[in-house]
């Protein structure tokens, strides 16, 4: 290992080794609760019942396998982006083992039922101060090293770790205003529609700045180091994040069409959702132009098939959630099981196929080794594929299905189906989802042993001193 | 020019965060100053202790998860579950809990819909009510008694209007209680649309006691009404048809009658003129099944009130011992 950057590199390894336990976590409660929905007598517990553990599940993956990664890889492409180390080394390290504490306090206290009901913004306000300082933490450290980086230019990466910063800032502290009424408890500062309106501007925009940004600073340089193409267009770069930066903040209504929310706050969410297909589409091509300038890579390095699947379903994700606004599908597929299929189209597509090739790519690097086995990278890649079409697929049937059943009328004018009548029909369809969510289990194991296996490796050379030379930026 | 932004990353956050901001004031900040943000209806009524205590309690287990509290304004939504949602039944509502999936049905318009008693039931059970249901059991409730001082400080951090005798009468109850009076006052804003009304009381059931009008009548009862009436019509949650009474008084009612109560629900029981159980909440099915639909199942329940009524207790456990149907 690289002795200048060795403290740093160990960091990154901790961000990386905690998102996966935190991922393992996450995906073991994900199954339960997709079995919980067809065997109900699996609540053996009120902290096991589903609607506590459905929180568990969202969290953790989120933000315990998400951030986590987030923090590690954005540390890591932001030291060979500045070319330099970390500017407060120590700091990231306290914040990686306030980050563990978090997730740990955030997964019991989320299963003992200590909630503010807000998606994606569950946890109570102490914790929530927790994350405030987390961030704040790693802003200090991404802006302080970017001021003192050895490289003029800021490289498209780190214009979106730089807006990942930014925005999680402005839409956490927003949305987690409460009331406090206890140490565990507290009660959202908006009421009724207003207290909707805030949460789903922020419900949709940590997608984006969680789900999306870091992701596409991981994309932008993992991608091109990785297979060695330069990027199709800057020119393009540019323009797509300046309009999926700006459009973001406008749609997140769309999750609220047909709710009581004023008519022109949704139409208005509406258009700039579409209009988001353009910057989205914008990062798609991109990574098609890149790998089109030698498709031979797809064969060659196992990990560009990673990321262009990746960005693949970033782009499908991109055109079905705006068609998803549309007030005509919305009535349809809205509180469907199609939701779910669409937001693991994204995490399990898009997200995890494009963390998992980089730390692929970042692990052995910072051995200056290689990977423990491409074989099994291979193996991972198709099982989680084969896992998250299985488990969207079956989604968007039982969705389309339920919409239909709910919204069918006898020729006498009457309901066709009651509401059972329309719940029953989901259980082969959420059997099969579980099937799904297996194989993506089972090529998540792969991925961490592959991992595990690689350090290992890494550290044996380590340990007998035969470390490659330092490693190339 | 505008390509030196991206070395000079103090200036270029500055601009990340202007274009951040743009959206989020005029989708989020600025709608906040309009009062059409923050109306509230006439009859909207701040939650008494024991409905929020029942309301943490919804929080708390997640119930959010599953459940809807927003009825579309689409017309199968308003005919499955009653008026569409309006902005002003909210005011009191933090956080909202609208939801974004509907595994069970959507809750906005339950109060009232049903008794305590069958609430009770289906929270212990839902698959002792609803047979195939998937909700989680939630007897472990009745064992949990509420903490009157915990309450109360969820109270004042809402300023929600309380009296002592309110804090005083929350001893003794328990989370269950809580949350089924959480769930009866859903929707009480909003005024419900009498089901009932206009309905001929004295009209002859078309289909007689044909069998074939039993039959299907027997298939509609064990989908939509044994939950509550009991498999053979004896009662359970809700009263027995077999025993001579009806509506709380002796004797049967009319095929009319029937039809009225089945089609309107409890709201029908002031055009029979008839007072029912005190606490009785029968469910309108007349958005569910159609009007021959409901006419078979009146053609079952005569057939079971001239069958079952006329047994004594003694054959009636002969039948269930040799495992006789009927």
């Amino acid at each position: 290992m690289n002795e200048e950057y060795r403290y740093d590199y160990k960091t990154v390894e901790g961000y990386v080794l905690s998102a996966i336990v935190w991922a393992v976590v996450g995906l073991v409660v994900g199954l339960l609760i997709s079995v919980q929905m067809f065997a109900p007598a699996l609540n053996f517990a009120p902290w096991a019942s589903f609607g506590r553990l459905r929180t568990v599940h969202t969290n953790i993956l989120g933000f315990g396998l998400g951030v986590g990664a987030i923090f590690g890889l954005s540390y890591y492409i932001l030291m060979r982006l500045t070319r330099r180390t970390l500017l407060f080394p120590r700091l990231a390290r306290l914040q990686l083992w306030l980050f563990n504490v978090g997730i740990l306090l955030a997964l019991v206290t989320l299963a003992m039922g200590h909630t503010q009901s807000l998606e994606y913004a569950e946890m109570e306000w102490p914790l929530d101060i927790a994350i405030v300082i987390l961030w704040v933490m790693f802003a200090v450290n991404v802006v302080g090293t970017i001021l003192v980086r050895r490289e003029e230019q800021m490289y498209i990466s780190l214009w979106y770790i730089i807006a990942t910063v930014v925005g999680v800032a402005v839409l956490y502290i927003v949305n987690n205003l409460s009331i406090p009424a206890g140490l565990l408890k507290s009660y959202h500062l908006f009421a009724g529609v207003n207290s909707a309106n805030v949460q789903w501007w922020y419900g949709h925009n940590v997608v984006g700045f969680v789900f999306t940004m870091p992701i596409l600073a991981m994309f932008y340089y993992f991608f091109p180091k990785s297979t060695g193409l330069p990027i199709f267009s800057h020119r393009l770069s540019i323009v797509a994040f300046w309009s999926l930066v700006f459009g973001y903040l406008w749609t997140g209504a769309h999750h609220l069409v047909y709710s009581p929310l004023p008519d022109w706050i949704q139409t208005l969410a509406i258009v700039f959702t579409l209009f988001l297909i353009a910057p989205s589409w914008g990062s798609v091509v991109n990574g098609y132009g890149t790998i089109g300038e030698d498709w031979g890579r797809m064969k060659t390095d196992y990990l560009a098939k990673f990321f262009i699947l990746g960005i693949t379903f970033y782009g499908l994700q991109t055109v079905q959630g705006p068609t998803q606004g549309l007030r005509v599908v919305s009535q349809l597929i809205h509180f469907t099981d199609w939701v779910p299929g669409h937001v693991h189209m994204g995490t399990m597509g898009w997200v995890a196929l494009t963390v998992t090739a980089s730390i692929y790519y970042v692990i052995p690097k910072i051995y200056g080794t290689e990977i423990y086995s491409v074989k099994l990278a291979n193996l991972h890649f198709w099982l989680v594929l084969v896992g998250q079409l299985i488990f969207s697929i079956t989604g968007w049937i039982t969705g389309i299905q339920q919409g239909a059943m709910w919204k069918a009328l006898t020729p006498e004018g009457t309901l066709k189906y009651t509401f059972m009548e329309t719940l029953v029909k989901n259980y082969p369809y959420w059997h099969v989802r579980s099937l799904g969510g297996t194989i993506f289990i089972v090529g998540m194991v792969v991925f961490v042993l592959n991992v595990l296996l690689t350090i290992q490796k890494g550290r044996a050379l380590e340990a007998g001193g035969k470390t490659a030379a330092p490693v190339a930026a | 020019m505008a390509g030196k932004i991206y070395s000079k990353p103090i200036v270029f956050t500055l601009m990340v965060t202007v274009t951040v901001l743009a959206g989020s004031i005029v989708m989020m900040a600025y709608p906040m100053l309009r009062p059409e943000m923050h109306p509230k209806l006439e009859n909207l009524r701040p939650f008494t202790a024991l409905q929020l205590a029942g309301r943490d309690i919804y929080q708390r287990e997640g119930c959010v998860n599953c459940h809807s509290q927003m009825v579309r304004p689409l017309r199968t939504e308003v005919m499955r579950y009653g008026d569409y949602s309006k902005a002003g039944e909210f005011a009191y509502d933090r956080p909202f809990l609208w939801g974004s999936k509907r595994t069970g049905p959507d809750l906005a318009r339950e109060g009232g819909k049903r008794p305590d008693s069958w609430h009770l039931a289906h929270y212990e059970n839902a698959q002792a009510v609803v047979p195939r249901s998937n909700m989680p059991g939630y007897g472990w409730m009745k064992r949990n008694k509420l903490d009157p001082a915990t309450v109360k400080a969820h109270m004042d951090a809402l300023s929600m209007p309380y009296t002592a005798q309110q804090i005083a009468e929350l001893s003794g109850k328990t989370e269950m209680d809580a949350l089924v009076a959480y769930t009866q006052q859903l929707g009480h804003s909003v005024e419900k649309p009498r089901a009932a009304g206009g309905f001929d009381l004295a009209a002859v059931n078309p289909f007689g006691s044909s069998p074939q009008a039993i039959a299907a009548g027997a298939a509609l009862y064990a989908q939509s009404c044994s939950v509550c009436h009991g498999d053979e019509g004896h009662g359970g949650i809700g009263p027995s048809f077999t025993e001579n009474k009806f509506l709380a008084q002796p004797g049967y009612g009319t095929d009319g009658e029937y039809f009225a109560i089945i089609a309107g629900g409890s709201d029908a029981k002031k055009d029979i003129g008839r007072p029912g159980l005190p606490d009785g909440g029968m469910e309108a099915f007349g958005s569910q099944i159609p009007p021959d639909g409901i006419w078979r199942i009146v053609s079952y329940i005569r057939a079971q009130q001239l069958h079952e009524g006329g047994e004594s207790p003694a054959t009636e456990k002969r039948e269930h011992d040799t495992g006789g149907k009927h």
